[in-house]
């Protein structure tokens, strides 16, 4: 600051506070100038709700939407991690195999090995950290493109597999704790405490932004949208509480079925953190600025490679969980953990969540949007009993049209200067 | 000024492959003064820029900041040093803020966390000490901005950290005439309040109204180092286009040379002096 002279007039960009309206016509400004972010995969949501409601009432009902929760949770945990590389303009094609390869991992350490859920958890994890630092070394370090060497993963992780897993056969998950993730619900009294927790602590955060910013004389968001988003989130996690933590078994003399999904706070969880790693810390700035122009993060002094390999292990460490989810839903592992379609639905929640294929854009709440857009066509074409042929030619389609959005949204922000 | 200059090139070489980009260069910045470094295209000048300030390691040659010697390995370096760079290909992220291309690479934190606020407030005070009242909001993507703005941008991201050498490669190229004006102006008040500038460009004009020294730069050799008050345009023109003019630059060939000649052999005759 030796060098430069401040004028009496204060800052030079600050601009006249921010009225609710000013907040709502800038937001509308950038949507237009291509900014879409995840306007797309919100709409997408309702319209989707909408029709399979209007269309398959069985849709609409606490067992079904518990139902979207489990189903979709694999592949939001994989999208979470593929968002890093994404934001690299990488890819990861391996993502899906990879988390196969770790639920194969988890099965034999904790089946056929005998030890207990935690050692079987890190070694799945462990092995996700070992995939994508191999992932990221040969992109990175020795220059292969991303494509090429996680087409290679796909393909070879397939292949260990099979290795893991005798031909064929699959091994059974009968650890109860691994079992839980994915099949059993809080206590709804928990549920609630939680959803306050999270609610409070945003609270919390937002106000002190907008404290701090106002106290150094800062333009902060006007105190009407801090409170709406305040409220909006309470709204959401109240509601969807509420609908978790009603009686959705068939027969209550049986058993009962209440509660929220142990799954679900896991994923806010990870939601939370990698939100945080992005966001708040220099090394998700870096992520993003290595994203946008990597010439320009090597000349600020950002080691480029070590950014590189790191949002590969971010991914494949990510596919680990999923792959933990995936076979404690299953209730075993078999050679199509991990296959089939995961990967593209991984790919596709992403890019319809609004991160970009070109990288530099994006962000983790992106995975989980895109998610439930990818569950919700999954859970109601089901519904719908269409086969999965068709559902597959769907889901590519949505596919399609999301990277249409992206692509087209990049060129309308390039004509309007946007980026 | 001061007799040590800031910092002091002696014998640059830099080939790429069988290319010898720059030959036994030297070069000094001295405080409080603009260095004006000329020469045609492809003369070498960015290679000598990303040079000194690590992006590219020199295959010999010798660095001296205030009279020590030390080593450039890396952009890290060359900060350390105060040694700051605003690069013709301008390196800005577009899909990052002002601000958060204003402190790339060494965030302001509190803890583990960014302290945005602190940031913010920095690069507005540094925004308003160099009079820059056209941008909107910080908060703004540079890919919004103007190509003066973000030329402001990135000289602003050069001199908010207490930097000692600033240098400019190119700065105006792309503005128009009011904006170039206000860069020059810029450019000399960082020179005034005490910050060795080395500015980089092809406008004579501009050289001739903001420089204290000029060095000329030939296929990849200096062939002077003089005061802007003891040259004339035509003979920097000279210097630029032939490598040497009057009794300046690359000795004559043995062959009787008139001084207009320009035939790269020329480069080739190892006896540059300065
Ligand atoms: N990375 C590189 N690899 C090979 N050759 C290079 C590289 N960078 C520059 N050169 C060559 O080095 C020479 C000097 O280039 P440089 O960019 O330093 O010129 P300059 O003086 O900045 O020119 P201009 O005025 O056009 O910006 C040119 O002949 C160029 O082709
Ligand atoms: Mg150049």
């Amino acid at each position: 600051m030796s060098t430069t002279v401040v004028t009496k007039e204060g800052p030079a960009a600050v601009t006249a506070a921010p009225t609710v309206g000013s907040h709502v016509r800038s937001y509308w400004s950038r949507v237009r100038g291509g900014d879409i972010g995840a306007l797309p995969a919100v709409l997408g949501l309702v319209v989707l709700c909408t029709v399979f409601s209007i269309m398959r009432p069985s849709f609409l009902t606490a067992g079904n939407f518990a139902n979207l929760f489990t189903q979709g949770a694999a592949v939001t945990l994989i999208a979470m991690g593929l968002v890093f590389v994404l934001l690299l303009g990488e890819i990861d094609l391996s993502a899906g195999f990879a988390s196969g390869v770790c639920a194969a991992i988890l099965a034999n350490v904790a089946t056929v090995l005998g030890y207990p859920w935690y050692v079987a958890v890190l070694a799945a994890l462990a092995t996700g950290v070992l995939i994508g630092t191999v992932l990221g070394f040969l992109v990175a370090k020795i220059g292969i493109p991303s494509f090429v060497v996680t087409l290679a993963g796909f393909l070879a992780f397939q292949g260990v597999v099979l290795v893991l897993i005798d031909q064929g056969s699959n091994i059974a998950i009968r650890d109860s704790v691994l079992l839980a993730i994915a099949n059993r619900n809080l206590p709804p009294a928990l549920g609630w405490a939680l959803a306050g927790v999270t609610v409070a602590g945003y609270a919390a955060v937002q106000l002190n932004r907008y404290r701090t910013r106002s106290a150094r004389g800062l333009v902060a968001d006007p105190m009407a949208v801090v409170l709406a988003r305040i409220g909006a989130l309470a709204l959401i996690l109240g509601v969807a509480v509420y609908i978790l933590n009603l009686e959705r078994s068939r027969n209550v003399l049986v058993t009962s079925l209440k509660g929220v999904p142990i799954v679900v706070p896991i994923i806010a969880v990870l939601l939370i953190a990698w939100t945080f790693v992005l966001q708040r810390t220099s090394y998700g700035r870096h992520v993003y600025a290595v994203g946008g122009n990597r010439e320009a993060a090597r000349r600020a002094g950002i080691n480029v490679d070590r950014i590189r390999i790191s949002v590969f292990m971010i991914c494949s460490a990510m596919a680990a969980v999923g792959g933990i989810v995936a076979a404690s839903r299953g209730n075993s592992v078999d050679p199509n953990t991990g296959g089939s379609n995961v990967l593209l639905y991984a790919v596709g929640a992403a890019v319809i969540g609004g991160t970009s294929l070109f990288g530099g854009k994006g962000r983790v709440l992106d995975a989980v949007l895109g998610g439930a857009v990818v569950a919700v066509i999954d859970n109601g074409m089901g519904l719908m009993e269409y086969s999965s042929g068709t559902k597959y030619v769907v889901t590519g389609v949505v596919l399609l049209l999301a990277a249409s959005v992206d692509a087209l949204s990049r060129r309308r922000a390039a004509a309007t200067g946007n980026r | 000024m001061s007799a040590t200059p800031l910092l002091e090139l002696r014998g640059i070489d830099k080939s790429f492959g069988p290319v010898q980009v720059l030959r036994d260069v030297a070069l000094s910045a001295h405080a409080g003064e603009v260095t004006a470094l000329v020469g045609d295209n492809g003369a070498g000048k960015s290679t000598l820029v990303k040079c000194i300030s690590g992006i590219y390691t020199t295959d010999a040659g010798e660095f001296l900041f205030e009279g020590r010697p030390v080593t450039i390995n890396s952009p890290r370096d060359a900060a350390g040093l105060g040694i700051e760079v605003v690069y013709q290909d301008l390196a800005l992220c577009d899909n990052l803020d002002i601000v958060q291309n204003m402190f790339l690479g060494r965030e302001k934190r509190s803890g583990l966390v960014l302290d945005e606020p602190t940031m913010e407030q920095m690069a507005a005070e540094t925004l308003a000490g160099l009079s820059v009242r056209t941008v909107k909001s910080l908060r703004q993507h540079v890919s919004s901005l103007s190509g003066g703005q973000r030329q402001t941008v990135a000289i602003a991201k050069a001199v908010l950290w207490n930097s000692r050498l600033v240098i400019l490669d190119e700065p105006t190229a792309a503005l128009g005439v009011a904006q170039t004006a206000q860069v020059l102006e810029l450019v000399r008040r960082l020179a005034d309040n005490g910050l060795a500038v080395v500015l980089i460009s092809h406008n004579m004009n501009d050289v001739f109204a903001v420089s204290d020294r000029i060095a000329a730069l030939y296929l990849g050799q200096m062939v002077a180092q003089v005061k802007t008050t003891d040259i004339t345009h035509a003979q920097v023109v000279e210097l630029i286009t032939a490598g040497r003019s009057g009794n300046l630059g690359l000795t004559p060939d043995p062959a009787p040379a008139d001084g207009t000649g320009a035939q790269p052999a020329e480069a080739q005759n190892p006896g540059a002096d300065r």
